[in-house]
């Protein structure tokens, strides 16, 4: 099922999945020679760096880019109101974006909650089916319940217009990028940088030109939310069947014809893949934007940390999981009937036009009755208080979890052993590192895994980071991003092996995993702090709350794909589960395992920033400051810093991928 | 494939309504420094709109006046929670009318109140603010000498934390606060590593865990504060404010070598909404009152669990005396 079930990245292609044995130990001959090469490179070069510039990142290496960025942040400040490029375009964006949302969300108060609600509803009804249309009544109800109708609209007008947006740029981007080989080449880096971008980074920028509120807000959305659709956009185009092509182009259609009446219809399910993980991306943005005043549910989770009322934040985070879930829900059922290529079911009544046009109607009739009784507005009185029970219960965990605890000690007992014994030694080993060395390792690991490219990528993208100045922060996050992975991953494996195994404890873990996706990370800032206490654990913590479920889903998947007759002939033989597991199931399972640690590294790092709320230090911290405080220079390099760390990251743990190979985005 | 043209419909008419209010509002300049929020005054009332800080004083200003506004003087106010120097910017540009508690940013003030006229100084709110380093009374009765900085140094040892290392921890809180703490460890020779917690939230909530285990710690911390309430704190002297010595920070930020001054908290209005706000900006502008009230309000929203709105109501309920002074006359 879409975003739940598969993760962002899943449309790469695990071609190579099982190796037969005599390539594998070519290509370990291959690793063993590359390494050689290294290891003579090094002889050479160590000691020639070494007396040069020493053991820390050389500051005749550095380039200080404050200066500039400082300049040209006064700049824009300066020239905002009177230079023509704000005056006569970018003001006029904004102007533009403000009256669609407005509209939007004008349409919704029109409404009134009893219009939007059986709207929702029928909308999915007719998309989804019914099953997902009970979802979608309850889920408006609750966040009427919670008192939320009026946020939960703010952010629902919101989203609508980023949604739109961001599918609209995503699709000519995609466009492009399927149709010219040499777009696609162009475009392929840019998609993967804003997607290792951390949010954080370019909120500074747009807040520069756009100012506090919702434009900007819209903007950073649609720069994080555009990629997905671009990809799957370009895959689906690339991937249509040749044949059908052939048979197209043998008609005599011309490139438009054979684009809109085989291409685009043949690449309809990346489509609405696309479509689905935009509105997931975008949703995740929400809280996020809340920072530079996006108003609606992500204000009120932001506000409510402010003055620690975890409750409070639980009861504006719960709309927007309802949210992601229904919206996740019916873009997905919709794809999949579209995929399925199946005839609507039901009786006449609810297929075509007439379905639409009682949709409709039934809406305006409900919408009318609840004007009539006098109630747009969800009434204040039927509002119940979560808030009071979950502060309650946060009180209560800590209490007892606190310390103290007899025989496996306190959480904080944990973090403190964590930090001691874990973050510290790895911090002070990277940092104590020379850095050519660092180099050298990367290097190494990316090329036996990968090709040259992948190892000199790898390589450029660590070097950047010492010339931006800001060696010591970045070696100190990527202790954190290590550690916090080791954990994901042990948890992970484990709990995806043990639901692999067993179906009924996959039903039950799979809610659990949903809500755990979907909760803005904000909300667990304040119970991880109250359980480990500020510093670098809760914020591995709170990273590894966050990439679990991920890791956890695939390593199901990938285990339950493994060839059931494989399984059953290691059975036959004697083997037990335990040896199964080992000897048949993870061998087979490995592309998915590799996947599952890529995303990991993906999930964790994209955390960081968000550790730096609750003192993880180092870049993340470095980013939040520079939003704070309006420092561009300070924000941005950081922000840079950690996109090669993930870009390095990426290439160190891809190894399925030869990127020379045909389609795939 | 009628749903997928429909589908494929109402996309296009989407992007039209797009498109349409692009080419609506291109005719001719766009002004960047009169942008609203969409969501403002959606029923078509009078409205204003407020900036909230992270902290909680800063909330109760904003409650207060909200409250008042809107059952008062039938007025609609949103309110948008910004970081500090974003906030300033947000006010020149006119998406927030005022600030209502501002701890002194003379770059901002320099820029935007004296070049470009663009934001006007409301005048006080009432309230003095002070920054300083804060022990638990609980510990500084048992050792009275950790007050003083000469002494700080003796009891690095036991604020010693798996963060700050073999040095003591000196919590500071969110990076958009004023701080010159590292400076200051570094200048006064201090055997102690700056811990920044990230955000407000996360130190309140270690400085409770602190409390509740009757542990000492050592934090930036600031008055008036409604934590003073539920975990008493004494300030530890650190060498006295001058102006010699502001005036140096001001040159070179990493030469501060003593305390921080106190302030008493400003108002900011956004120019155009100073001069032509009516009665809210004339209410604004008389909006005046102390420590004590700020704080009975901060400490109903953060520790009695009562919403903004309902601590705001409480407050007002009980202090017509004071607020009835703000309401302009007609």
């Amino acid at each position: 099922m879409s975003f739940f079930s598969t993760p962002p990245l899943a449309t790469r292609p695990l071609s190579d999945a099982v190796r037969p044995g005599p390539l594998r130990a070519v290509l370990q001959m291959r690793a063993l020679s590359k390494l050689l090469l290294l290891v003579l490179a090094a002889a050479v070069l160590v000691p020639l760096l070494q007396a040069k510039y020493g053991a820390a990142w050389p500051s005749s290496l550095t380039v200080d880019v404050s200066g500039p960025l400082g300049k040209t942040s006064d700049w824009i400040i300066d020239n905002r109101d009177s230079h023509w490029l704000f005056v006569y375009f970018l003001g006029h964006l904004s102007n533009a974006v403000v009256i669609s949302v407005r509209a939007v969300y004008l349409l919704l108060l029109a409404l009134g909650w009893t219009g939007v609600t059986a709207g929702v509803t029928l909308l999915a009804w007719r998309v989804a089916g019914p099953r997902i249309a009970a979802t979608a009544l309850i889920s408006f109800l609750v966040s009427g319940l919670l008192g939320m109708w009026v946020p939960t609209m703010q952010t629902f007008a919101l989203m609508v217009v980023a949604v739109v947006v961001s599918v609209a740029v995503g699709a000519l981007l995609g466009l492009a990028a399927g149709l010219s080989e040499r777009l696609f080449r162009i475009l392929r880096p840019v998609l993967d940088t804003m997607q290792v971008l951390p949010a954080f980074a370019y909120l500074l920028p747009v807040v520069l030109v756009f100012g506090i509120g919702v434009p900007a807000a819209l903007l950073a959305t649609v720069i994080y939310a555009a990629p997905p659709m671009a990809r799957l956009t370009a895959l689906g185009l690339r991937g249509a069947d040749p044949g059908v092509l052939e048979a197209v182009s043998s008609l005599g259609a011309t490139g438009r014809q054979r684009l809109l009446t085989a291409r685009l219809p043949l690449a309809r399910k990346e489509l609405l893949l696309g479509v689905n993980q935009t509105i997931m991306m975008a949703l995740g943005m929400v809280v996020i934007a809340s920072m530079i005043g996006a108003a609606g549910l992500g204000d009120r989770v932001y506000q409510a940390l402010a003055s620690v009322d975890v409750g409070a934040a639980l009861s504006a985070a719960i709309p927007i999981v309802l949210l992601a879930i229904v919206m996740d829900r019916t873009t997905a059922a919709a794809g999949e009937r579209l995929g399925a290529g199946a005839a609507a079911t039901g009786p006449k009544w609810l297929r075509g036009w007439q379905a639409w046009t009682g949709v409709a109607a039934v809406t305006a009739v409900l919408a009318l009755v609840g004007r009539l009784s006098g109630s747009l507005i969800w009434p204040d009185a039927w509002a119940v208080d979560l808030a009071r029970p979950v502060n309650d219960f946060k009180e209560w965990m800590v209490d007892h979890l606190y310390s103290g605890v007899p025989v496996v000690g306190g959480t904080a007992d944990w973090a403190a052993h964590f930090t001691d014994w874990v973050l510290n030694p790895l911090r002070d080993g990277l940092t104590a590192l020379p850095w050519y060395g660092t180099l050298l390792i990367v290097a190494a690991l990316a090329w036996v895994i990968g090709t040259w490219r992948t190892a000199l990528t790898a390589v450029l993208a660590m070097a950047a980071i010492g010339v931006l100045g800001v060696w010591k922060p970045s070696m100190n996050t990527l202790s954190q991003v290590i550690a916090a992975l080791a954990v994901t991953l042990v948890l992970g494996f484990g709990v995806g092996i043990l639901a692999a195994g067993s179906k009924r404890f996959e039903a039950i873990l799979r809610p659990v995993l949903d809500v755990m996706q979907t909760m803005p990370q904000f909300v667990y800032l304040i119970p991880v702090v109250a359980l480990f206490a500020v510093g670098r654990a809760p914020a591995a913590a709170a990273a590894v709350v966050y990439a679990l479920p991920a890791v956890i889903r695939i390593t199901t998947q990938g285990l339950r794909q493994v060839d059931p007759s494989a399984m059953e002939s290691a059975r036959s033989l004697g083997a037990t589960r335990w040896q199964i597991l080992r000897q048949v199931q993870l061998p087979l399972a490995r592309p998915s395992l590799l996947l599952a640690v890529n995303q990991g590294v993906v999930m964790v790092l994209a955390v960081v920033i968000i550790g730096g709320l609750v003192g993880g230090g180092a870049l993340g911290y470095d980013v939040v400051t520079g939003l704070a405080t309006g420092d561009l220079g300070l924000g941005l390099v950081a922000g840079v810093a950690i996109v090669c760390l993930g870009l390095m990251l990426d290439r160190v743990t891809q190894p399925t991928e030869r990127r020379t190979t045909g389609k795939g985005a | 494939m009628s749903r997928k043209r429909t589908m494929i419909i109402g996309a296009a008419a989407l992007a039209g309504t797009a498109v349409l209010s692009v080419s609506l509002s291109s005719c001719g300049k766009a002004d960047m420094t009169k942008q609203t929020s969409p969501f403002a005054a959606a029923k078509g009332s009078k409205s204003v709109t407020l900036s909230v800080q992270t902290w909680v004083g800063a909330q109760s200003n904003v409650a207060v006046a909200k409250y008042l506004l809107e059952h008062k003087m039938g007025y609609h106010v949103d309110t948008v929670q910004v970081d500090e120097i974003p906030a300033w910017d947000a006010l020149s540009q006119g998406r927030v009318d005022a600030i209502l508690e501002d701890w002194g940013h003379p770059d901002q003030e320099k820029r935007y109140v004296k070049d470009k006229k663009t934001i006007t100084a409301g005048g006080g709110n009432g309230v003095t603010g002070h920054i300083g380093w804060f022990v638990p009374k609980y510990w500084a009765d048992k050792h009275p000498e950790v007050k003083n900085w000469k002494n700080l140094n003796k009891f690095a040892k036991q604020l010693r934390t798996s963060e700050s290392g073999n040095k003591g921890q000196l919590m500071d809180g969110s990076p958009s606060y004023v701080t010159n703490d590292k400076a200051l460890v570094k200048n006064l020779k201090l055997n102690y590593e700056v811990v920044f917690a990230g955000s407000e939230a996360a130190q309140i909530t270690q400085i409770q865990q602190f409390a509740k285990q009757k542990k000492p710690f050592l934090t930036y911390w600031y008055e008036p504060q409604w934590l003073f309430n539920q975990v008493p704190m004494e300030e530890v002297k650190l060498p006295k404010y001058t102006d010699a010595c502001a005036a140096k920070g001001a040159k070179d930020p990493k030469s501060i070598d003593c305390a921080y001054p106190t302030t008493p908290l400003q108002k900011f209005f956004n120019t155009e909404f100073a001069k032509k706000g009516g009665s809210a900006a004339a209410f604004l502008k008389n909006f005046k009152w102390t420590k004590d009230d700020q704080n009975e309000v901060s400490e109903s929203i953060a520790s009695s669990g009562l919403s903004a709105d309902e601590a705001a109501k409480r407050w007002v309920d009980k202090h017509p005396d004071v607020w009835k002074k703000w309401l302009p006359k007609k």
